[in-house]
């Protein structure tokens, strides 16, 4: 039982990870029809430009703040300027390409600028473990969920109480009301690319003290974020969030259990049943389909 | 085809015929690869140009097809017999993925078949007593056929390339079937297809299959070709690799997968000399390409050819443009 609730902890701690990168990813997807394939790629790289200005001499604090005004301006401003606004009138086809062929660009910039042995990343708070009646809980998973928690509290007041939230809401489900309604949908889906900025540079900052900071980090997040929005539903941000904290926890628990071999198959097997038995994800609702 | 097309594809037949008398053995090894990979692209150009369904399981293919005959021919089976059994085996396979996979489409399709591709590798990697693991199977004989031993370079280069010529030929037949232009229907208008009666699902998953087996055929090639083969070579690098062939050819387009494929095989080493920054120069190119040309090389050449034609074109622009994807 005790190693029970270790392995829920911890898979709870990777799963709010995951959770972060599939709402980002979803973000983009319902303002502007962009599937990010390049999302894990998006997480390996703030990494590195932490790690970057720490090597210039700045404090972790400072160096993290530095790490996520580079990915707000690298992956959320130029991003959208360079790679999907010239894309989007080609239709969704071409923009996966791309996005594919970016993910292999900023993998292979990172491994040829900055290294391609995998780096230590500095932990959020000193590593020990404190014990909760028999089981022995890491004080770094407990800090990567407070501060999940906190940003996905903070997203949803930013996105349900606030009134740039609901016109990002609101361009997300209709584009043409919304832009009728005086909303000026090009800003708003901008915002969403600066949000999916934030969202991927804290998933680094959380995720690289555990997995160190690798280049070829992007391939299994990006792959567990997809998995996560399609688990929960790809057009809701709650349901990333559910299928982020199902996929991390199931992960860490058949592995544990079942075999560690297969761990990387079970997410795909769950992957596969949800697809064919509900399409829309958990909690997602039923888009119309052309064709 | 225009009269210019048949001429370029006489010379192209020509110069793959006599390049092998005019190469050092790696060049022949390298050529022997673009026939090889030219045949896996061919199959998901079908997936991908025709049915317009992102696969990211092409490699797979190719790793499943490699495994059958790799682990075939050691047990006494004929070289043909296990090729065939490799490309009924991708058949059956890419049915039975395509099947629910199709139910979703492009994005939902493009994870799963890469989370299909993880999970052969997967397969591959942790399955020993069946593909010995990482260590890989070496040795694959080269067939002898009638008499004819391919064990030499330049003859199993000839062998790749009549396999290709044969592919090719049924690839291109099958499209000019009133059964395969359906296919080219699904390309130029999915809902028009749908309203004129066509099966788009059952069209769309028979693609599908189809390309999976020539994947399968591919890799039958590709093990006695490189007579090594590991569960990494058919990771999710060789799915992209075939998915940027086929897009970097022009995808829709017949000829598409030959010139990607060239394209794949001999840049690396022409940017041999960018040394590690090969793939990033790659990438960028793609991007760029992407944002300028999303119907590939073949695309801008079609473009360049209208551009000196001029007004000619502009009267015929449908017409040929008809021809040029049949």
């Amino acid at each position: 039982m005790a190693s029970f609730i270790q392995l829920l902890v911890s898979g709870l701690a990777t799963g709010a990870i995951y959770a972060l990168i599939a709402v980002g990813f979803t973000l983009l997807w319902q303002t502007s029809q962009t599937i990010n394939f390049a999302q894990g790629e998006f997480v390996m790289l703030p990494a590195f430009f932490i790690l970057a200005a720490m090597n210039a001499g700045a404090p972790f604090w400072l160096a993290c703040l530095i790490g996520i005004a580079l990915s707000i301006v690298i992956l959320g401003i130029l991003f959208k300027v360079i790679i999907v606004d010239p894309m989007l009138k080609y239709g969704v086809l071409p923009l996966v390409i791309s996005t594919i062929a970016l993910s292999l660009f900023l993998k292979e910039s990172a491994k040829d600028f900055y290294s391609s042995q995998a780096q230590p990343f500095p932990t959020l708070v000193p590593a020990t473990d404190i014990h909760i009646f028999d089981a022995v809980v890491s004080t770094q998973s407990l800090a990567v969920l407070a501060v999940a928690i906190l940003t996905v509290t903070a997203l949803n007041i930013l996105l349900n109480k606030t009134r740039l939230g609901r016109q990002m809401q609101a361009t997300a489900q209709n584009p043409t009301l919304a832009r009728i309604l005086g909303i000026p949908v090009q800003r708003m889906v901008l915002y969403t690319f600066l949000l999916n900025a934030v969202l991927v540079a804290i998933a680094s900052i959380l995720v690289s003290p555990i997995y160190l900071a690798k280049f070829t980090n992007g391939e299994t997040l990006g792959m567990a974020a997809f998995i996560a929005a399609i688990i929960g539903g790809f057009n809701q941000v709650r349901g990333a969030i559910l299928g982020g904290v199902i996929l991390g926890v199931l992960d860490n628990l058949s592995a544990a259990y079942i075999s560690s071999q297969y761990r990387g198959a079970f997410p795909l097997i769950v992957l596969i049943a949800v697809i064919l038995l509900r399409p829309q994800g958990l909690l997602g609702r039923i888009e119309e389909r052309t064709v | 085809m225009t009269r210019l097309g048949t001429l370029a594809v006489i010379i192209a037949v020509a110069v793959a015929i006599a390049a092998p008398f005019f190469l050092k053995p790696y060049g022949i090894f390298l050529i022997s690869t673009w026939a090889v990979l030219t045949i896996a692209a061919i199959g998901l150009n079908l997936t991908l140009g025709y049915a317009g369904q992102i696969s990211l399981a092409q490699g797979a293919f190719v790793g499943i097809g490699a495994y059958t005959v790799a682990l075939l021919t050691p047990l006494g089976v004929p070289f043909f017999v296990a090729f065939f059994a490799a490309g009924l085996l991708c058949f059956a396979v890419g049915w039975g993925l395509g099947y629910p996979a199709l139910r979703v489409q492009h994005h939902y399709l493009a994870f799963v078949t890469l989370a299909f591709t993880t999970l052969v590798f997967l397969v591959l990697r942790n399955e020993e007593w069946l593909t010995n693991g990482i260590y890989g199977i070496t040795g694959t004989a080269r067939p002898t056929i009638s008499g004819w031993k391919t064990s030499g370079a330049r003859d199993f280069y000839f062998l790749c390339l009549g396999v290709l010529a044969l592919l090719s030929l049924a690839t291109w037949w099958m499209l000019r079937s009133p059964w395969g232009r359906a296919f080219v229907a699904l390309r130029e208008n999915s809902i028009r297809a749908l309203s004129l009666g066509l099966d788009t699902r059952r069209y769309t998953l028979m693609a599908f299959a189809i390309g999976s087996s020539l994947g399968g055929l591919s890799g039958a090639l590709y093990a006695p070709l490189v007579q090594f083969i590991e569960p990494n070579s058919f990771a999710l690098g060789l799915s992209f690799n075939l998915l940027l062939m086929v897009i970097v050819g022009g995808s829709g387009n017949f000829f598409g997968p030959f010139v990607g494929a060239l394209v794949a095989v001999l840049l690396p080493e022409w940017l041999r000399i960018t040394q590690g920054y090969y793939l990033i120069i790659y990438a960028a190119a793609i991007m760029v390409m992407m944002a300028f040309c999303p119907s590939g090389l073949l695309g801008l050449v079609e473009r360049a050819i209208r551009a000196l034609n001029g007004r000619r074109a502009d009267a015929t622009t449908s017409v040929r443009a008809e021809g040029a994807g049949t």
